[in-house]
Protein backbone atom coordinates (compact mmCIF):
# COMPACT_ATOMS: atom_id res chain seq x y z
CA UNK A 1 0.00 0.00 0.00
CA UNK A 2 2.60 2.64 0.81
CA UNK A 3 4.53 1.66 -1.96
CA UNK A 4 1.77 2.48 -3.97
CA UNK A 5 1.24 5.95 -2.40
CA UNK A 6 4.87 6.45 -3.01
CA UNK A 7 4.37 5.75 -6.51
CA UNK A 8 1.45 8.15 -6.99
CA UNK A 9 3.26 10.92 -4.70
CA UNK A 10 6.47 10.23 -7.00
CA UNK A 11 4.13 10.70 -10.09
CA UNK A 12 1.61 13.63 -9.31
CA UNK A 13 3.22 15.05 -6.48
CA UNK A 14 1.24 18.14 -6.73
CA UNK A 15 -2.03 15.95 -5.34
CA UNK A 16 -3.40 15.07 -2.36
CA UNK A 17 -4.20 11.38 -3.17
CA UNK A 18 -5.31 10.88 0.92
CA UNK A 19 -8.76 12.88 0.36
CA UNK A 20 -9.93 11.61 -3.11
CA UNK A 21 -12.69 8.54 -3.01
CA UNK A 22 -12.38 8.29 -7.13
CA UNK A 23 -8.69 9.46 -9.01
CA UNK A 24 -10.33 9.53 -12.30
CA UNK A 25 -12.94 11.31 -11.59
CA UNK A 26 -11.30 13.86 -9.40
CA UNK A 27 -9.18 14.66 -12.11
CA UNK A 28 -6.19 13.31 -10.04
CA UNK A 29 -4.72 11.06 -12.93
CA UNK A 30 -4.70 11.67 -16.50
CA UNK A 31 -3.88 9.34 -19.53
CA UNK A 32 -0.08 10.03 -18.70
CA UNK A 33 -0.49 9.04 -15.68
CA UNK A 34 -2.46 6.12 -15.90
CA UNK A 35 0.23 4.65 -18.95
CA UNK A 36 3.22 5.57 -16.53
CA UNK A 37 1.40 3.90 -13.65
CA UNK A 38 1.31 0.80 -15.15
CA UNK A 39 5.00 0.95 -16.11
CA UNK A 40 5.84 1.88 -12.71
CA UNK A 41 3.76 -1.74 -11.35
CA UNK A 42 5.49 -3.72 -13.86
CA UNK A 43 8.57 -2.24 -12.73
CA UNK A 44 8.19 -3.02 -8.93
CA UNK A 45 6.30 -5.81 -8.60
CA UNK A 46 7.62 -7.54 -11.90
CA UNK A 47 4.57 -8.13 -13.34
CA UNK A 48 2.99 -7.77 -16.57
CA UNK A 49 -0.50 -5.98 -16.45
CA UNK A 50 -3.07 -7.91 -18.96
CA UNK A 51 -3.95 -5.28 -21.38
CA UNK A 52 -7.94 -6.07 -20.85
CA UNK A 53 -7.41 -5.19 -17.17
CA UNK A 54 -6.36 -1.85 -18.38
CA UNK A 55 -9.52 -0.23 -17.44
CA UNK A 56 -10.21 2.55 -15.36
CA UNK A 57 -11.54 1.49 -12.54
CA UNK A 58 -8.90 -0.14 -11.56
CA UNK A 59 -6.95 3.28 -11.23
CA UNK A 60 -9.92 4.94 -9.25
CA UNK A 61 -8.17 4.22 -5.31
CA UNK A 62 -5.43 2.74 -3.94
CA UNK A 63 -7.58 -0.33 -3.43
CA UNK A 64 -8.32 -0.85 -6.68
CA UNK A 65 -4.62 -0.70 -7.98
CA UNK A 66 -3.79 -3.28 -5.14
CA UNK A 67 -6.61 -5.91 -6.54
CA UNK A 68 -5.10 -4.92 -10.07
CA UNK A 69 -1.57 -5.71 -9.06
CA UNK A 70 -2.59 -9.09 -7.20
CA UNK A 71 -4.64 -10.41 -10.04
CA UNK A 72 -1.72 -9.48 -12.10
CA UNK A 73 0.30 -12.08 -9.68
CA UNK A 74 2.20 -9.55 -7.72
CA UNK A 75 2.96 -9.87 -4.23
CA UNK A 76 1.62 -7.37 -1.97
CA UNK B 1 -12.41 29.82 -56.83
CA UNK B 2 -11.28 28.42 -53.54
CA UNK B 3 -9.38 31.40 -51.75
CA UNK B 4 -10.12 30.32 -48.34
CA UNK B 5 -10.53 27.56 -46.15
CA UNK B 6 -14.04 28.30 -45.31
CA UNK B 7 -15.23 27.33 -49.56
CA UNK B 8 -14.89 23.84 -48.49
CA UNK B 9 -16.87 24.18 -45.61
CA UNK B 10 -19.29 25.72 -47.70
CA UNK B 11 -19.16 23.38 -50.62
CA UNK B 12 -19.69 20.42 -48.25
CA UNK B 13 -22.75 22.01 -46.64
CA UNK B 14 -24.21 22.33 -49.78
CA UNK B 15 -23.64 18.62 -50.18
CA UNK B 16 -24.26 16.78 -47.22
CA UNK B 17 -25.88 19.45 -45.02
CA UNK B 18 -27.51 17.41 -42.30
CA UNK B 19 -24.65 14.68 -42.45
CA UNK B 20 -22.96 14.65 -39.11
CA UNK B 21 -19.67 16.10 -39.21
CA UNK B 22 -18.34 15.58 -35.98
CA UNK B 23 -19.22 13.43 -33.12
CA UNK B 24 -17.47 14.32 -29.70
CA UNK B 25 -18.70 12.86 -25.71
CA UNK B 26 -21.45 15.41 -25.71
CA UNK B 27 -23.15 14.21 -28.71
CA UNK B 28 -23.51 15.06 -32.89
CA UNK B 29 -22.83 18.15 -34.63
CA UNK B 30 -23.83 18.17 -38.27
CA UNK B 31 -22.23 19.79 -41.49
CA UNK B 32 -24.97 22.74 -41.63
CA UNK B 33 -24.38 22.85 -37.80
CA UNK B 34 -20.84 23.40 -37.48
CA UNK B 35 -21.31 26.18 -40.06
CA UNK B 36 -23.83 28.08 -38.56
CA UNK B 37 -22.63 28.16 -34.75
CA UNK B 38 -19.62 29.24 -36.52
CA UNK B 39 -21.23 31.75 -38.36
CA UNK B 40 -23.07 33.52 -35.20
CA UNK B 41 -19.54 32.67 -32.75
CA UNK B 42 -18.02 34.97 -35.83
CA UNK B 43 -20.55 37.57 -35.57
CA UNK B 44 -20.23 37.81 -31.57
CA UNK B 45 -16.16 38.15 -32.28
CA UNK B 46 -17.02 40.89 -34.68
CA UNK B 47 -18.86 42.78 -32.17
CA UNK B 48 -16.23 42.15 -29.42
CA UNK B 49 -13.40 43.44 -31.81
CA UNK B 50 -14.42 45.07 -35.47
CA UNK B 51 -10.95 44.84 -37.20
CA UNK B 52 -9.88 41.84 -39.41
CA UNK B 53 -6.67 40.11 -38.85
CA UNK B 54 -6.44 40.13 -35.22
CA UNK B 55 -5.42 36.60 -33.23
CA UNK B 56 -7.96 34.88 -31.05
CA UNK B 57 -7.11 32.70 -28.51
CA UNK B 58 -9.30 29.69 -28.28
CA UNK B 59 -9.27 28.36 -24.52
CA UNK B 60 -11.62 25.34 -24.40
CA UNK B 61 -11.67 21.94 -23.58
CA UNK B 62 -10.93 19.57 -26.71
CA UNK B 63 -14.29 18.96 -28.35
CA UNK B 64 -16.49 20.07 -30.92
CA UNK B 65 -17.05 23.37 -29.60
CA UNK B 66 -13.22 24.08 -30.24
CA UNK B 67 -13.73 23.09 -33.64
CA UNK B 68 -16.84 25.31 -34.10
CA UNK B 69 -14.54 28.21 -32.24
CA UNK B 70 -12.28 27.59 -35.04
CA UNK B 71 -14.67 28.33 -37.78
CA UNK B 72 -16.10 30.92 -36.01
CA UNK B 73 -12.51 32.55 -35.99
CA UNK B 74 -12.03 31.98 -39.43
CA UNK B 75 -15.60 33.24 -40.86
CA UNK B 76 -14.79 36.57 -38.79
CA UNK B 77 -11.40 37.13 -40.76
CA UNK B 78 -9.18 36.58 -38.02
CA UNK B 79 -6.81 33.75 -37.22
CA UNK B 80 -7.26 31.17 -33.92
CA UNK B 81 -4.62 29.76 -31.33
CA UNK B 82 -5.93 27.16 -29.15
CA UNK B 83 -4.23 25.61 -26.35
CA UNK B 84 -4.35 23.14 -24.10
CA UNK B 85 -6.32 24.04 -20.36
CA UNK B 86 -5.02 21.41 -18.63
CA UNK B 87 -1.81 22.99 -19.21
CA UNK B 88 -0.52 24.83 -16.46
CA UNK B 89 -1.56 28.29 -16.13
CA UNK B 90 2.19 29.41 -16.75
CA UNK B 91 1.98 27.75 -20.75
CA UNK B 92 -1.03 29.29 -21.19
CA UNK B 93 0.22 32.75 -20.20
CA UNK B 94 3.43 32.36 -22.50
CA UNK B 95 1.18 31.66 -25.02
CA UNK B 96 -1.12 34.82 -24.21
CA UNK B 97 2.37 37.06 -23.77
CA UNK B 98 3.57 36.01 -27.35
CA UNK B 99 0.44 36.30 -29.35
CA UNK B 100 -1.08 39.24 -27.44
CA UNK B 101 -4.87 37.93 -28.92
CA UNK B 102 -7.75 40.76 -29.16
CA UNK B 103 -10.62 37.92 -28.33
CA UNK B 104 -10.48 35.37 -26.39
CA UNK B 105 -12.99 31.99 -27.11
CA UNK B 106 -13.60 30.44 -23.68
CA UNK B 107 -16.31 29.12 -21.45
CA UNK B 108 -17.19 30.15 -18.03
CA UNK B 109 -14.94 27.25 -16.41
CA UNK B 110 -11.80 27.50 -18.38
CA UNK B 111 -12.47 31.27 -18.04
CA UNK B 112 -11.44 31.22 -14.42
CA UNK B 113 -7.89 29.97 -14.63
CA UNK B 114 -7.70 32.61 -16.77
CA UNK B 115 -9.00 35.46 -14.62
CA UNK B 116 -7.08 34.12 -11.61
CA UNK B 117 -3.93 34.22 -13.35
CA UNK B 118 -4.31 37.97 -13.75
CA UNK B 119 -6.03 37.64 -17.33
CA UNK B 120 -8.46 40.39 -18.20
CA UNK B 121 -11.64 39.00 -19.14
CA UNK B 122 -13.26 42.24 -21.19
CA UNK B 123 -12.21 40.56 -24.43
CA UNK B 124 -13.39 37.22 -23.69
CA UNK B 125 -16.69 35.37 -25.01
CA UNK B 126 -18.01 32.72 -23.37
CA UNK B 127 -19.57 29.80 -25.38
CA UNK B 128 -22.43 29.28 -23.23
CA UNK B 129 -23.44 32.90 -23.77
CA UNK B 130 -23.58 33.07 -27.52
CA UNK B 131 -26.79 32.08 -29.20
CA UNK B 132 -25.75 29.48 -31.73
CA UNK B 133 -29.41 28.18 -32.44
CA UNK B 134 -29.93 30.15 -35.68
CA UNK B 135 -29.94 28.85 -38.90
CA UNK B 136 -29.78 29.68 -42.38
CA UNK B 137 -26.96 32.47 -41.96
CA UNK B 138 -25.40 34.67 -44.96
CA UNK B 139 -21.45 33.76 -45.11
CA UNK B 140 -21.01 35.75 -48.34
CA UNK B 141 -19.87 39.37 -46.44
CA UNK B 142 -17.29 37.41 -44.34
CA UNK B 143 -16.11 35.09 -46.98
CA UNK B 144 -15.41 37.99 -49.31
CA UNK B 145 -13.05 39.65 -48.08
CA UNK B 146 -10.47 36.59 -47.31
CA UNK B 147 -7.72 35.99 -49.11
CA UNK B 148 -5.67 32.56 -49.44
CA UNK B 149 -2.90 34.49 -47.86
CA UNK B 150 -4.65 35.30 -44.85
CA UNK B 151 -3.44 33.99 -41.75
CA UNK B 152 -5.96 30.52 -40.49
CA UNK B 153 -4.04 29.28 -37.24
CA UNK B 154 -0.87 30.26 -35.25
CA UNK B 155 0.63 27.08 -33.48
CA UNK B 156 3.20 27.47 -31.14
CA UNK B 157 5.84 24.91 -30.07
CA UNK B 158 8.84 24.62 -27.82
CA UNK B 159 11.22 27.11 -27.76
CA UNK B 160 14.70 26.73 -26.38
CA UNK B 161 14.79 29.75 -24.78
CA UNK B 162 11.36 29.11 -22.95
CA UNK B 163 10.06 31.40 -25.44
CA UNK B 164 7.05 29.96 -27.15
CA UNK B 165 7.54 30.23 -31.10
CA UNK B 166 4.26 31.03 -32.56
CA UNK B 167 3.85 29.17 -36.43
CA UNK B 168 1.96 31.39 -38.69
CA UNK B 169 0.17 29.61 -41.21
CA UNK B 170 -2.02 31.26 -44.29
CA UNK B 171 -4.96 29.42 -45.12
CA UNK B 172 -3.47 29.13 -49.15
CA UNK B 173 -0.81 26.16 -47.07
CA UNK B 174 -3.97 24.00 -45.24
CA UNK B 175 -5.74 24.32 -48.66
CA UNK B 176 -2.62 22.70 -50.29
CA UNK B 177 -1.95 20.28 -47.71
CA UNK B 178 -5.52 19.30 -47.84
CA UNK B 179 -5.72 18.74 -51.52
CA UNK B 180 -3.15 16.29 -51.47
CA UNK B 181 -3.85 14.33 -49.02
CA UNK B 182 -7.76 14.10 -50.47
CA UNK B 183 -6.34 12.88 -53.86
CA UNK B 184 -3.58 11.03 -52.41
CA UNK B 185 -5.51 8.78 -49.95
CA UNK B 186 -9.10 9.06 -51.75
CA UNK B 187 -10.77 10.55 -48.91
CA UNK B 188 -14.88 11.37 -49.45
CA UNK B 189 -17.88 11.52 -47.64
CA UNK B 190 -17.38 7.68 -46.42
CA UNK B 191 -14.55 8.21 -44.39
CA UNK B 192 -15.13 8.14 -40.74
CA UNK B 193 -11.86 9.61 -38.76
CA UNK B 194 -10.77 8.45 -35.68
CA UNK B 195 -9.12 11.66 -34.12
CA UNK B 196 -6.29 11.28 -31.69
CA UNK B 197 -4.28 14.81 -32.17
CA UNK B 198 -4.61 17.57 -29.73
CA UNK B 199 -5.67 20.31 -31.30
CA UNK B 200 -2.63 22.87 -30.30
CA UNK B 201 -0.66 19.80 -32.04
CA UNK B 202 -0.73 20.36 -35.97
CA UNK B 203 -1.79 16.71 -37.09
CA UNK B 204 -5.29 17.57 -36.34
CA UNK B 205 -4.99 19.86 -39.06
CA UNK B 206 -5.70 17.07 -41.23
CA UNK B 207 -8.54 15.22 -39.39
CA UNK B 208 -10.24 18.70 -38.86
CA UNK B 209 -9.96 19.74 -42.73
CA UNK B 210 -10.45 16.71 -44.35
CA UNK B 211 -13.60 16.50 -42.65
CA UNK B 212 -14.65 20.19 -43.41
CA UNK B 213 -13.52 19.51 -47.18
CA UNK B 214 -14.85 16.13 -47.85
CA UNK B 215 -17.84 15.21 -45.57
CA UNK B 216 -15.88 12.92 -43.90
CA UNK B 217 -17.09 11.93 -39.96
CA UNK B 218 -14.61 12.86 -37.47
CA UNK B 219 -14.67 11.39 -34.02
CA UNK B 220 -12.93 13.44 -31.62
CA UNK B 221 -12.23 10.05 -29.23
CA UNK B 222 -11.70 11.14 -25.58
CA UNK B 223 -8.35 11.56 -24.94
CA UNK B 224 -8.49 9.15 -21.87
CA UNK B 225 -9.01 6.65 -23.59
CA UNK B 226 -5.92 6.43 -25.28
CA UNK B 227 -4.40 4.90 -21.85
CA UNK B 228 -7.04 2.09 -21.95
CA UNK B 229 -6.57 0.61 -24.98
CA UNK B 230 -9.71 -1.72 -24.77
CA UNK B 231 -11.87 1.44 -24.51
CA UNK B 232 -10.41 2.62 -27.62
CA UNK B 233 -10.52 -0.25 -29.44
CA UNK B 234 -13.65 -1.02 -28.35
CA UNK B 235 -14.58 2.84 -29.50
CA UNK B 236 -12.78 2.42 -33.04
CA UNK B 237 -14.97 -0.90 -33.81
CA UNK B 238 -18.28 0.17 -32.26
CA UNK B 239 -18.27 3.33 -34.75
CA UNK B 240 -16.69 1.96 -37.55
CA UNK B 241 -13.67 4.09 -37.96
CA UNK B 242 -11.72 3.34 -40.88
CA UNK B 243 -9.12 6.29 -41.28
CA UNK B 244 -6.93 6.90 -38.52
CA UNK B 245 -4.01 9.71 -38.17
CA UNK B 246 -1.96 9.31 -34.93
CA UNK B 247 0.97 9.42 -33.67
CA UNK B 248 3.36 6.56 -33.60
CA UNK B 249 3.42 6.31 -29.67
CA UNK B 250 -0.42 6.05 -29.51
CA UNK B 251 -0.04 3.10 -32.02
CA UNK B 252 2.71 1.70 -30.34
CA UNK B 253 0.54 1.70 -26.98
CA UNK B 254 -1.86 -0.23 -28.92
CA UNK B 255 0.51 -2.78 -30.65
CA UNK B 256 2.17 -3.47 -27.56
CA UNK B 257 -0.73 -4.17 -25.79
CA UNK B 258 -1.59 -7.27 -27.23
CA UNK B 259 -5.13 -6.52 -28.14
CA UNK B 260 -4.72 -6.48 -31.68
CA UNK B 261 -4.54 -10.91 -31.97
CA UNK B 262 -8.33 -10.71 -30.22
CA UNK B 263 -10.06 -7.32 -31.58
CA UNK B 264 -11.24 -7.38 -35.03
CA UNK B 265 -10.26 -4.23 -36.04
CA UNK B 266 -10.67 -4.63 -39.80
CA UNK B 267 -12.86 -1.78 -40.01
CA UNK B 268 -9.48 0.23 -40.15
CA UNK B 269 -8.67 0.71 -43.87
CA UNK B 270 -6.15 3.58 -44.21
CA UNK B 271 -3.78 3.92 -40.97
CA UNK B 272 -1.38 6.82 -41.22
CA UNK B 273 1.28 8.25 -38.69
CA UNK B 274 3.45 11.17 -38.32
CA UNK B 275 5.21 13.09 -35.26
CA UNK B 276 8.26 10.40 -34.55
CA UNK B 277 9.91 7.98 -35.28
CA UNK B 278 7.52 4.96 -36.22
CA UNK B 279 9.39 1.80 -35.01
CA UNK B 280 8.99 -1.36 -37.83
CA UNK B 281 9.16 -3.56 -34.37
CA UNK B 282 5.38 -2.07 -33.51
CA UNK B 283 4.03 -1.51 -37.13
CA UNK B 284 4.84 -5.04 -38.21
CA UNK B 285 2.43 -5.86 -34.91
CA UNK B 286 -0.18 -3.74 -36.32
CA UNK B 287 0.25 -4.89 -40.09
CA UNK B 288 0.46 -8.74 -39.01
CA UNK B 289 -3.26 -8.23 -37.27
CA UNK B 290 -4.56 -5.49 -39.29
CA UNK B 291 -4.64 -5.50 -43.06
CA UNK B 292 -5.27 -2.29 -44.02
CA UNK B 293 -5.15 -1.01 -47.38
CA UNK B 294 -2.47 1.74 -46.50
CA UNK B 295 -0.28 2.42 -44.15
CA UNK B 296 1.61 5.57 -44.42
CA UNK B 297 4.30 6.65 -43.14
CA UNK B 298 4.16 11.24 -42.92
CA UNK B 299 6.69 13.60 -41.93
CA UNK B 300 6.93 17.07 -41.57
CA UNK B 301 7.53 19.98 -39.01
CA UNK B 302 4.84 22.68 -37.96
CA UNK B 303 6.21 24.99 -39.89
CA UNK B 304 5.34 23.78 -43.31
CA UNK B 305 1.85 22.31 -42.52
CA UNK B 306 2.63 19.59 -40.46
CA UNK B 307 3.49 17.49 -43.72
CA UNK B 308 5.73 17.33 -46.60
CA UNK B 309 6.82 13.99 -47.15
CA UNK B 310 5.38 10.51 -46.99
CA UNK B 311 5.51 7.31 -47.47
CA UNK B 312 3.82 4.44 -48.42
CA UNK B 313 4.32 1.30 -47.04
CA UNK B 314 5.01 -1.27 -49.80
CA UNK B 315 7.60 -3.78 -48.42
CA UNK B 316 8.01 -6.03 -45.52
CA UNK B 317 10.61 -4.59 -42.92
CA UNK B 318 13.05 -6.35 -40.78
CA UNK B 319 11.53 -5.36 -36.87
CA UNK B 320 14.99 -3.71 -36.54
CA UNK B 321 14.95 -1.48 -40.06
CA UNK B 322 14.43 2.21 -40.28
CA UNK B 323 11.15 3.28 -41.92
CA UNK B 324 11.83 5.65 -45.07
CA UNK B 325 9.92 8.99 -45.19
CA UNK B 326 9.84 8.48 -48.66
CA UNK B 327 9.29 11.49 -51.04
CA UNK B 328 7.93 14.99 -51.21
CA UNK B 329 4.19 15.24 -51.28
CA UNK B 330 2.91 17.11 -54.37
CA UNK B 331 3.47 20.53 -55.30
CA UNK B 332 6.58 20.31 -51.88
CA UNK B 333 10.08 20.34 -53.00
CA UNK B 334 12.21 18.50 -50.35
CA UNK B 335 16.19 19.91 -50.89
CA UNK B 336 18.95 18.09 -48.62
CA UNK B 337 21.42 20.44 -48.68
CA UNK B 338 25.61 19.86 -47.39
CA UNK B 339 27.31 21.73 -44.93
CA UNK B 340 28.07 24.12 -48.06
CA UNK B 341 24.73 24.35 -49.24
CA UNK B 342 24.91 21.73 -52.18
CA UNK B 343 21.99 19.88 -53.34
CA UNK B 344 22.57 16.69 -52.47
CA UNK B 345 21.46 14.12 -54.87
CA UNK B 346 23.46 10.87 -54.78
CA UNK B 347 22.38 8.15 -52.31
CA UNK B 348 23.88 8.05 -48.65
CA UNK B 349 24.95 11.35 -48.24
CA UNK B 350 23.53 12.95 -45.28
CA UNK B 351 22.35 16.58 -45.36
CA UNK B 352 19.88 19.00 -43.94
CA UNK B 353 16.50 18.90 -45.60
CA UNK B 354 15.17 22.13 -46.33
CA UNK B 355 11.56 22.43 -47.59
CA UNK B 356 9.96 24.81 -50.57
CA UNK B 357 6.56 25.37 -51.56
CA UNK B 358 2.81 26.71 -50.74
CA UNK B 359 3.44 24.38 -47.42
CA UNK B 360 5.49 27.16 -45.78
CA UNK B 361 5.02 29.11 -42.61
CA UNK B 362 5.10 32.81 -43.54
CA UNK B 363 7.12 33.21 -40.15
CA UNK B 364 7.43 33.16 -36.52
CA UNK B 365 4.77 35.38 -35.29
CA UNK B 366 6.30 38.41 -33.89
CA UNK B 367 9.40 37.16 -34.33
CA UNK B 368 11.60 37.99 -37.23
CA UNK B 369 14.79 37.06 -35.85
CA UNK B 370 14.28 33.65 -35.69
CA UNK B 371 12.29 33.36 -38.80
CA UNK B 372 14.94 34.93 -40.53
CA UNK B 373 17.01 32.09 -39.46
CA UNK B 374 14.69 29.36 -40.48
CA UNK B 375 13.48 30.83 -43.31
CA UNK B 376 15.88 31.36 -45.77
CA UNK B 377 16.76 32.16 -49.25
CA UNK B 378 16.82 29.37 -51.78
CA UNK B 379 20.91 28.69 -51.51
CA UNK B 380 20.87 27.28 -54.83
CA UNK B 381 19.82 30.46 -56.98
CA UNK B 382 19.86 34.46 -56.48
CA UNK B 383 17.70 35.46 -59.16
CA UNK B 384 14.22 36.49 -56.84
CA UNK B 385 12.95 35.61 -53.63
CA UNK B 386 12.11 32.56 -52.69
CA UNK B 387 12.65 31.42 -48.93
CA UNK B 388 13.00 27.51 -48.20
CA UNK B 389 12.30 26.49 -44.85
CA UNK B 390 15.33 24.65 -43.08
CA UNK B 391 13.93 22.15 -40.37
CA UNK B 392 17.22 20.99 -38.77
CA UNK B 393 16.30 17.36 -39.52
CA UNK B 394 19.22 15.39 -41.11
CA UNK B 395 18.34 12.73 -43.61
CA UNK B 396 19.84 11.16 -46.91
CA UNK B 397 18.63 9.31 -50.04
CA UNK B 398 18.45 5.17 -49.75
CA UNK B 399 18.59 2.52 -52.76
CA UNK B 400 15.35 3.12 -53.64
CA UNK B 401 15.92 7.04 -53.88
CA UNK B 402 13.57 7.09 -50.92
CA UNK B 403 14.37 9.61 -48.05
CA UNK B 404 15.53 8.82 -44.82
CA UNK B 405 15.67 10.14 -41.61
CA UNK B 406 18.63 10.40 -39.38
CA UNK B 407 17.95 12.93 -36.78
CA UNK B 408 18.71 16.14 -35.43
CA UNK B 409 21.13 18.58 -35.88
CA UNK B 410 20.57 20.38 -32.37
CA UNK B 411 18.89 19.56 -28.74
CA UNK B 412 15.37 19.52 -30.19
CA UNK B 413 13.65 15.95 -29.51
CA UNK B 414 10.23 13.97 -29.85
CA UNK B 415 8.88 12.45 -26.89
CA UNK B 416 5.96 11.15 -27.29
CA UNK B 417 4.64 12.85 -30.55
CA UNK B 418 5.81 16.16 -29.18
CA UNK B 419 8.10 18.11 -30.30
CA UNK B 420 10.28 19.69 -27.05
CA UNK B 421 13.51 21.64 -27.16
CA UNK B 422 15.38 20.55 -24.02
CA UNK B 423 16.51 24.17 -23.67
CA UNK B 424 13.08 24.54 -22.40
CA UNK B 425 13.14 22.43 -19.87
CA UNK B 426 16.37 23.49 -18.73
CA UNK B 427 15.48 26.71 -18.78
CA UNK B 428 12.61 26.15 -16.53
CA UNK B 429 14.51 23.93 -14.20
CA UNK B 430 17.43 26.76 -13.42
CA UNK B 431 14.10 28.91 -13.16
CA UNK B 432 13.57 27.37 -9.73
CA UNK B 433 15.53 28.64 -6.86
CA UNK B 434 18.30 26.77 -5.24
CA UNK B 435 18.99 25.45 -8.90
CA UNK B 436 22.99 26.32 -9.80
CA UNK B 437 22.99 24.20 -12.84
CA UNK B 438 20.97 21.93 -15.40
CA UNK B 439 21.03 20.21 -18.42
CA UNK B 440 18.42 17.66 -20.05
CA UNK B 441 19.05 14.44 -21.82
CA UNK B 442 16.89 12.29 -24.12
CA UNK B 443 17.24 8.41 -23.45
CA UNK B 444 16.11 7.42 -26.56
CA UNK B 445 16.24 3.50 -25.90
CA UNK B 446 13.39 4.11 -22.96
CA UNK B 447 12.04 7.54 -24.63
CA UNK B 448 12.80 9.66 -21.04
CA UNK B 449 13.94 12.95 -20.35
CA UNK B 450 16.27 12.88 -18.00
CA UNK B 451 17.35 15.92 -15.94
CA UNK B 452 20.59 16.14 -14.63
CA UNK B 453 20.79 19.31 -12.12
CA UNK B 454 23.31 20.91 -9.67
CA UNK B 455 21.24 22.25 -6.53
CA UNK B 456 21.89 23.90 -3.17
CA UNK B 457 21.83 21.15 -0.22
CA UNK B 458 17.99 21.21 0.61
CA UNK B 459 16.60 20.93 -2.94
CA UNK B 460 15.59 17.32 -3.39
CA UNK B 461 14.47 15.57 -7.03
CA UNK B 462 10.90 15.19 -6.13
CA UNK B 463 11.13 19.42 -5.28
CA UNK B 464 12.07 20.25 -8.51
CA UNK B 465 9.72 17.45 -10.15
CA UNK B 466 6.92 19.69 -8.00
CA UNK B 467 7.67 22.96 -9.04
CA UNK B 468 7.90 21.98 -12.66
CA UNK B 469 4.80 20.59 -12.79
CA UNK B 470 3.46 24.33 -12.44
CA UNK B 471 5.45 25.47 -15.04
CA UNK B 472 5.23 22.79 -17.94
CA UNK B 473 3.31 20.79 -19.29
CA UNK B 474 2.96 16.86 -18.78
CA UNK B 475 4.67 15.73 -21.51
CA UNK B 476 7.65 17.99 -20.54
CA UNK B 477 8.26 16.91 -17.39
CA UNK B 478 11.17 14.63 -16.89
CA UNK B 479 10.88 11.22 -15.51
CA UNK B 480 14.30 11.37 -13.88
CA UNK B 481 16.19 13.38 -11.81
CA UNK B 482 20.21 12.62 -11.05
CA UNK B 483 21.23 15.82 -8.52
CA UNK B 484 25.56 15.83 -9.00
CA UNK B 485 27.75 18.26 -6.99
CA UNK B 486 29.50 18.91 -9.99
CA UNK B 487 28.07 18.68 -13.80
CA UNK B 488 30.80 17.10 -16.01
CA UNK B 489 32.09 20.29 -18.42
CA UNK B 490 33.83 20.02 -21.82
CA UNK B 491 37.18 21.42 -22.91
CA UNK B 492 35.10 24.54 -23.51
CA UNK B 493 34.14 25.23 -20.09
CA UNK B 494 30.20 24.24 -21.38
CA UNK B 495 28.40 21.20 -20.12
CA UNK B 496 29.72 17.56 -21.79
CA UNK B 497 26.42 16.46 -22.64
CA UNK B 498 27.97 13.54 -24.85
CA UNK B 499 29.51 12.04 -21.35
CA UNK B 500 26.21 12.41 -19.32
CA UNK B 501 23.90 10.75 -21.84
CA UNK B 502 26.91 8.11 -21.96
CA UNK B 503 26.26 7.93 -17.74
CA UNK B 504 22.24 8.10 -18.37
CA UNK B 505 22.42 5.44 -21.15
CA UNK B 506 24.24 3.28 -18.78
CA UNK B 507 22.71 3.54 -15.80
CA UNK B 508 19.47 2.92 -17.31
Amino acid sequence: MSEIMEILSELRPECDFRSSTNFMEDGLLDSFDVVALVDAFERAYAIKIDALDILPEHFISIDAMVQLIKKSGGAI
Amino acid sequence: MNHSVLCYLEDTVKKYPNKIALTDATGDITFAQWRNMGLCLAEEIRRKNHKRAIPVFVYLPKSAMSLVAFVGVLYSGNYYTPTDVKFPFEKAKSIINALEPQVIITNRECAKKLMDGGIPSDNMIFVEDVDMTRGNLDSSLYLDTIIDTDLAYVLFTSGSTGVPKGVSIAQRSIMDYIDWAIHEFQIDETTIIGNQAPFYFDNSILDIYLCMSTGAHLHIIPEMYYAFPVKLLNYIVEQKINFIFWVPSALIGVANSGLLETIDCSCLKKILFCGEVMPNKHLNIWRKFVRAEVYANLYGPTEITDVCAYYVVNREFEDDEPLPIGKACKNTQIMLLDDQDNLITTKDAMGELCVRGTGNSVGYYRNPEKTMQAFVQNPLHNNYQELIYRTGDLAHYNEYGEIMFDGRKDYQIKHMGYRIELGEIETAILGIEGVQNACCIYNENVSEIVAVCKASENLTEMEIRKKLVNILPKYMIPTRYYLMEQLPLNDNGKINRKELKKHIMEDA
